[in-house]
């Protein structure tokens, strides 16, 4: 389960998870530093690598040390605010037959939902407020708006995607198990099926989300202790999801009396909203084509400096304004979620350019892409590998930094030509 | 699964109240009703105890007793029980214990700790500073909890309280409980304090002994004349061993006494209240040693006595923690190396991957931690 309360979990996870015969016997796998490889994880030598480990640690002790007043006003203004704003918006879908108020209610309460599930849900159960020490907002107290029980979310986020990220038959979240977005993950015939269950998983992502926590295999083999488990999970994702389907799709419709319909219709398009959104946003993190897959065989022994370089290589970012950032819940800040998922979500706008400086240093991709493109990219992924064979997509170059344009100085026109301007 | 967080107590509502929230929680799922009344009034909690500084009150030096004002009716306390008081410092939850010193019962509703700066204490800091926690600040409160109490009924036996600096807290419960029992028959109260002025509520409890003969206070001054030992007892106290005694005070005067009374007196007849707020501070058992904390890269050297928490704040590490007494597990850091001991038993224990709890625990010797 999760770890103490703010003690990072990455840190344990890199280390501890991983078999420790080869741990911190130098790079990853056995093979020595290549070169040649496209890879950069097989390029790097072990010291550099290390060096590499040793310049994110760095970045990720100065914020946590940093950590204070400021980021606490940050997350309980932003609480506050999703808050209002649920409330506002539940308030005029009573009045739900008045088709403006139909309209900004139905709006309002999917942003809500989808900042109370990205900048909040996803952040507080990640523990990246812990070491607040208020037991509102902590890993351990916080349940989200979504049918998937924090518990179960937190096992198999926090733990194993977190730790095995993009590691073929390791990370559950490649694919999520039923679906084919790389093609180094073997073909099968279900793979097929995959464009409608696309579709599917956009408007009820939650639920997958939530069927998703299973240990399938355990249940398949016939493991006594998997399958008591899968009966005791049921049992809490029904109970979760009955409360949230009550809420929704009962309570809330019932305030408005006999135009229940239309409040309902508000609560439905919602929840999809936010599911499609969610949805978009998680499948663009790992699986455009930027992002590296990674075989066991490739990470055994893996150091924590090939940790930290797996993470970056696995994880590609979104890009956008603030406001797209927010409604994100940061998470098009994928790579540095990933090497510092403890890190509270406000920092990592701020921590960013030092991490495309050590890619930069290194000569390392850092995947980012613009929302769209990133997310045709994702659909075209789906749509291909639903077949075999395929090609592994084209990677993205070592990062460099954009030349800074030259400073243009405003001028006024004088007699002679051009001065420069006041002020 | 148990919280690894710690909280404040949980308000008691009328049962009407309950149903009304279990209602408004079908509601808010999966938030909790308190969440959105929060947005009004952060004070209305349902769910944690809160209070606000009502007044202030500098009984000595350092020594400042903040009268509260609980959010909801107090359950109530027994002369001598404490609580855990939690208020939030640079955005960061901290928790302490302190001894309920205002009376049980008080018509206002009103309850109040006693508190003494400690040097390097961040919470007594906090509490004693009028800046930081002035008139109108939120503070949070726990359980009442302690056995140190006067058992109920008549007080049949003479009595013989002891105590030393900040440990007079219970002990001035009790008094006041025994004045209002009209009990205040053959008491008497030997106190320690470095100067007559830090005696903390020694105008009222001298006051007291003027007034009612059934009281004798015996001062002692440890600046001009040492630390109270157990042999001043004979001298001060003839009959000591015939009393039901009463002693608060730090942990090496308690050491002493109860040996005292165990190889001398009846150990049946000794009351200890061996909740010490400053666990870990330094003193006491414990080697001491080196602490290098894995996550937060910081190394600290831990004196004598000072726990593994302690260490690390003192080294500006961010380290999580609640009770600081062992009791609620916020604190626990995975041990990667070296031994640990128990600062309250002095019990070596610890192996590499064993979770300990860093606020009763120093180092024995070089130690690491995952935290
Ligand atoms: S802080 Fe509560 S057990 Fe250590």
């Amino acid at each position: 389960m999760t770890t103490t309360n703010g003690a990072p979990r990455h840190a344990g996870a890199s280390t501890a998870t991983l078999p420790p015969t080869l741990a911190g016997t130098g790079g990853p796998g056995h093979a020595p530093a290549d070169p040649t490889s496209s890879n950069p994880l097989h390029r790097l030598t072990p010291e550099e690598i290390e060096r590499i480990g040793d310049a994110f640690q760095a970045i990720h002790d100065e914020v946590r040390a940093d950590l204070g007043e400021r980021d606490v006003t940050y997350i309980r203004n932003l609480i506050t605010f999703q808050r209002r704003l649920a409330v506002v918006s539940r308030a005029m879908l009573t009045a739900s037959r008045y088709p403006p108020a139909w309209l900004a209610g139905t709006l309002g309460l999917s942003v809500a939902k989808v900042l109370e599930n990205m900048e909040l849900g996803h952040n507080i159960l990640h523990g990246q407020w812990d070491w607040m020490n208020d037991p509102k907002i902590h890993s351990s107290t916080w349940d989200w708006d979504n049918v998937s029980t924090a518990a179960g979310w937190k096992h198999s986020h926090n733990v194993v995607h977190h730790t095995y990220t993009n590691i073929l038959g390791k990370d559950k979240d490649v694919g999520y198990e039923v679906m084919r977005v790389s093609a180094r993950q073997k073909w099968y015939p279900w793979f097929l099926a995959q464009p409608g269950l696309n579709l599917f998983l956009m408007a009820f992502f939650e639920w997958g989300v939530a069927l998703h926590d299973f240990d399938y295999e355990g249940i398949r083999r016939g493991d006594p202790e998997a399958r008591s488990a899968a009966r005791r999970e049921l049992k809490a994702l029904g109970r979760k999801a009955g409360k949230q389907m009550l809420k929704d799709y009962v309570l809330y419709p019932a305030l408005s009396g006999r135009h229940w319909r239309k409040t309902l219709a508000a609560n439905v398009i919602a929840n999809v909203a936010r599911n499609a959104w969610a949805n978009a946003i998680i499948f663009c993190g790992h699986f455009p084509d930027q992002s590296y897959v990674f075989t066991e065989a490739e990470v055994a022994g893996e150091t924590r400096g090939a940790w930290y370089v797996r993470q970056m290589l696995a994880s590609v970012n979104i890009e956008g304004g603030d406001a797209f950032h927010l409604m994100s819940g940061n998470l098009s800040f994928q790579i540095e979620h990933h090497l510092f998922p403890d890190m509270p979500s406000n920092r990592l706008k701020e921590i960013a350019p030092r991490v495309k400086a050590v890619c930069e240093e290194y000569g390392l991709p850092y995947n980012s892409g613009p929302f769209l493109q990133q997310w045709l990219m994702v659909q075209r992924s789906i749509l291909r590998y639903a077949f075999p064979g395929g090609d592994e997509r084209p990677k993205a170059e070592p990062y460099v930094a954009p030349p800074v344009p030259e400073a243009v100085v405003p001028t006024v026109e004088g007699v002679d030509g051009p001065v420069v301007a006041f002020p | 699964m148990e919280p690894l967080i710690e909280q404040g107590a949980q308000p008691q509502l009328p049962a009407v109240g309950r149903r009304l929230m279990a209602v408004a929680k079908s509601f808010t799922t999966p938030h909790l009703p308190d969440d959105y009344l929060a947005l009004l009034d952060p004070r209305w909690s349902l769910e944690e105890a809160v209070a606000t500084v009502e007044r202030r009150i500098v009984e000595a030096e350092g020594v400042v007793t903040l009268v509260l004002r609980p959010s909801f009716p107090w359950p109530g306390h027994e002369a001598g029980q404490y609580v855990r008081v939690g208020a939030e410092i640079k955005g960061i939850r901290h928790w302490r214990a302190f001894t309920v010193t205002s009376d049980p019962g008080h018509p206002e509703g009103l309850v109040s700790i006693t508190v003494q700066r400690v040097d390097g204490g961040l919470m007594s800091g906090h509490l004693t500073d009028d800046a930081a926690c002035g008139v109108g600040a939120r503070v949070w409160l726990g359980q009442v909890e302690g056995e140190f109490t006067m058992p109920p009924g008549p007080v049949g036996t003479p009595l013989l309280l002891i105590s030393a600096g900040c440990g007079v807290t219970p002990i001035w419960a009790m008094v006041r409980e025994l004045e209002r029992r009209g009990a205040l028959h053959d008491v008497v109260h030997l106190h320690s304090a470095r100067d007559p002025s830090r005696f903390v509520f020694g105008r009222p409890l001298r006051e007291l002994a003027g007034r009612t003969p059934g009281y004798a206070l015996h001062e002692h001054h440890s600046g001009a004349d040492g630390r109270l030992h157990r042999q001043d007892l004979d001298r001060l106290v003839p009959d000591w061993r015939d009393r039901q005694a009463f002693l608060s005070g730090p942990g090496e005067m308690l050491d002493d006494f109860e040996r005292h009374w165990t190889e001398h007196g009846d150990p049946a007849l000794l009351h200890l209240e061996r909740f010490r707020p400053s666990i870990g501070l330094g003193g006491g058992i414990g080697e001491g040693g080196t602490v290098t904390f894995g996550v937060s890269r910081v190394s600290a050297e831990a004196e004598p006595g000072v726990s593994i928490l302690v260490a690390g704040e003192r080294a500006g590490a961010a380290l999580p923690s609640g009770c600081r007494m062992g009791i609620c597990h916020s604190c626990i850091g995975r041990l990667k190396q070296g031994q640990v001991q128990d600062l309250r038993t002095g019990l070596v224990h610890g192996e590499p991957g064993q979770p300990v709890r860093t606020c009763v625990n120093g180092p024995c010797g070089d130690i690491e931690i995952e935290l």
